[in-house]
């Protein structure tokens, strides 16, 4: 990622917040991130972010388990190292369900666990920029990424019109890894000639 | 005021006091602030002194062998798995909490999921132990791991419950701490940016992975959430049911019955709330969070408590009419003279966990009982007693006398060395539980803001009105918001 430049500023409740966010991408301006709390249920279609898909990935994983676990004890009982348990048959699907089950689940927990991780960019010693410390105490932070289109000093006044409070400007790199929603991954140009810092 | 989620007034506010976003921060992560407390040092030196009494005895048992316990010729299970299978049972109501009642969509489980997670966690850590120094060669302990090797390569048994159960355990072990650690990293990212020394925002940020409250990230967290608690769910019942079939499966007459999976599992649940009784009433005192951990939320587990004592209940009368019924005579006598004779001798264990599981949790049939904190507390210890016992009940009573009376062992009583490593499994319960009350939010500071505006006090205060005024006008005035919450929630 590259260094960009933000407009920053917060909400003290979710309903301004709403608001602020529809009026925002109304009048074209583009949010970086609303930095939350709490989950705020909607929010997501208000910014128009698509559904997550980690239900499906989960999903996969859990199934690779199943396969995995059947696979794994039919060689094993079948065909690597065949014992005799009182004549009963080597294909003995019921006793295997219990461990089945249990590696469907662990899999797919673990699979999802850390596609997550991947997906938000979490992981111990990973250096973030962190817009709004109070972003996760009580304040709901949004974040606008200066672009050739917008003019700083507009974007304050258009922030503040709405009832945004502690506006200020960053310049920043917000991360370093791959694959954050800001789907506008070229490094900022600034051909604009826009001051940075 | 337009920010209400409307709840009925039927419903107590499940935050009492004067709270908005930043006083919840603010009381939750308060104890973490402070330097330890007197009573802290205390309880957690005695925890460390009990740890090490049973890294003592653990270290005695590995020295000189399983011979240093007194377990005998028919009596293979004594002391050691009945501890394994009680701190199993104590790991269940964590996950039920966490998990099944996020499906269930129940708003007071999260005051409570927080420590009852973490209480899982622990629970599970002990009774790994049991099974683990049972083995006596320890070292030879990863010969239960599926693994191909120079032994042949000689495989583990799939078929055999004992299997299932070292898969059940170290699956659930795992999920739990996934489900609980992702639950926290929101609650350390705020303990981080708040913090003030140097060391504390090193420690935090590292724990927090550096989470930033992303609506991104907060819409994947739930996504999250939701599938591990759909995951965790038969989970949580998967293992108790696989527990209770390293006895149903065997043909020992006491424990070869069907009625076992779900007799346990609900027994589990029982013994498992009792401790997040015992654990929370203290927790809520001493960290002043009597307002977040409510009467509310107490009364509403004594309900969870009465219920599942007496589905136990059922269990044994059950179990006990089969035993007669089947007219097995084997069965007949291991119900009849082992346990129900008074006289046997170890009928005084069969009343006592009668006694303790059954009759005594009929007290929360009063509202009064549910709502008081000494009998609540009380009644949870009483309750962990009871479910030791039922433990020990099963496997001792049906084992102390084989089929051939000259084979019937003496009477079973353990050594200093098999209580000590019970005594250490609660060191290192209390111990871990000291340091997580001590580093970590014990309640989950993200949920409890979540449900703030909806079950908060001063906020249904303000519900009461517009209710009085018109509801429907307020239903209309907010079906906007509503309505997009409504299906934010069902794409979920």
């Amino acid at each position: 990622m590259a260094v960009k430049k933000f407009v920053v500023g917060y909400f003290e409740d979710e309903p301004e917040l709403f608001e602020g966010v529809k009026k925002i991408r109304k009048a074209g301006y583009k949010i970086h991130d609303v930095y939350t709390p709490m989950p705020i249920h909607g929010l997501d279609q208000v910014m128009g972010l698509r559904d997550t898909s980690l239900h499906t990935a989960g999903f996969i994983y859990g199934i690779t388990g199943t396969t995995t676990a059947l696979s794994g004890i039919g060689w094993i009982f079948n065909s690597d190292w065949p014992i005799n348990f009182g004549g009963k048959s080597h294909f003995d699907l019921p006793a295997w369900i219990p461990i089945t089950f249990e590696l469907t689940v662990l899999f797919s927990a673990v699979g999802m666990v850390l596609t997550f991780c991947y997906l938000c960019n979490l992981a111990p010693f990973v250096r973030k920029h962190h817009f709004n410390l109070r972003s996760t105490d009580d304040q709901f932070t949004i974040v606008i990424e200066l672009t050739g289109k917008s003019n700083e000093t507009d974007v304050q006044a258009f922030l503040g019109s709405l009832g945004a409070k502690g506006i200020n400007t960053q310049v920043a790199e917000t991360g370093w890894w791959l694959g954050t929603y800001d789907k506008t991954k070229l490094p900022y140009d600034n051909k604009d000639g826009i001051a940075l810092g | 005021m337009s920010s209400l989620r409307y709840e009925s007034q039927v419903r107590p506010a499940l935050v009492e006091g004067q709270k908005g976003y930043h006083e919840v921060t603010e009381d939750i992560v308060r104890p973490i602030e402070a330097t330890p407390t007197r009573a802290w040092w205390v309880g957690f030196l005695i925890s460390v002194l009990l740890l090490t009494f049973g890294i003592i005895s653990v270290t005695h048992e590995v020295i000189y062998g399983v011979g240093q316990w007194n377990l005998n010729r028919t009596i293979g299970w004594g002391w050691d798995i009945t501890n394994f299978v009680w701190w199993v049972g104590i790991g269940h109501a964590g996950t039920l909490i966490s998990a099944i009642l996020l499906l269930f969509r129940q708003g007071w489980r999260t005051g409570v999921n927080r420590a009852a997670e973490a209480m899982t966690i622990f629970a599970v850590m002990c009774a790994g132990q049991f099974p683990i120094w049972h083995m006596g060669r320890v070292w030879m302990a990863f010969f239960v791991m599926p693994y191909p090797n120079t032994r042949g390569p000689l495989w583990v048994n799939f078929n055999s419950p004992l299997l299932w159960d070292v898969f059940a355990i170290s699956t659930y072990f795992t999920v739990s701490l996934l489900f609980w650690y992702s639950g926290l990293l929101p609650d350390l990212a705020t303990v981080r940016d708040r913090a003030k020394l140097k060391w504390r925002k090193m420690f935090y940020g590292v724990a927090s992975f550096g989470w930033t409250g992303s609506t991104k990230h907060w819409q994947r967290h739930e996504a999250l959430s939701l599938v591990l608690a759909g995951l965790s769910t038969p989970l949580v019942l998967s293992v108790h049911t696989i527990v209770s079939f390293d006895f149903a499966t065997s043909v020992i007459p006491g424990w070869h019955t069907t009625i076992f999976p779900p007799y346990f599992v609900a027994g589990a649940i029982f013994s498992g709330f009792a401790m997040v009784q015992t654990l929370l009433l203290v927790t809520r005192k001493v960290l002043k969070l009597e307002e977040y951990i409510t009467l509310e939320h107490i009364e509403v587990m004594n309900k969870v408590i009465v219920l599942t004592g007496s589905i136990v209940g059922v269990a044994y009368l059950t179990e006990l009419f089969i035993a007669w019924y089947g007219q097995n005579p084997f069965e007949n006598w291991a119900f009849m003279q082992n346990r129900v004779n008074i006289f046997s001798p170890y009928g005084w264990s069969y009343y006592l966990m009668m006694g303790c599981n059954v009759l005594s949790p009929q007290i929360f049939w009063f509202r009064k009982m549910r709502r008081n904190i000494t009998v609540t507390f009380f009644m949870s210890v009483i309750v962990n007693i009871g479910m030791w016992f039922e433990r020990f009940v099963i496997i001792v009573t049906s084992v102390y006398r084989d089929y051939l009376p000259s084979s019937w062992s003496t009477y079973y009583r353990p050594t200093i060395w098999e209580i000590g490593f019970y005594m250490g499994t609660f060191g290192l319960f209390f111990t871990c539980y000291f340091l997580f009350s001590k580093f970590f939010p014990v309640i989950a500071i993200a949920e409890i803001k979540h449900i703030l505006k909806k079950s908060g006090a001063i906020y249904k205060e303000k519900m009461g009105a517009i209710e009085s005024e018109s509801v429907e006008e307020f239903a209309s005035e907010h079906a906007h918001h509503g309505h997009e919450e409504h299906a934010a929630h069902t794409a979920h």
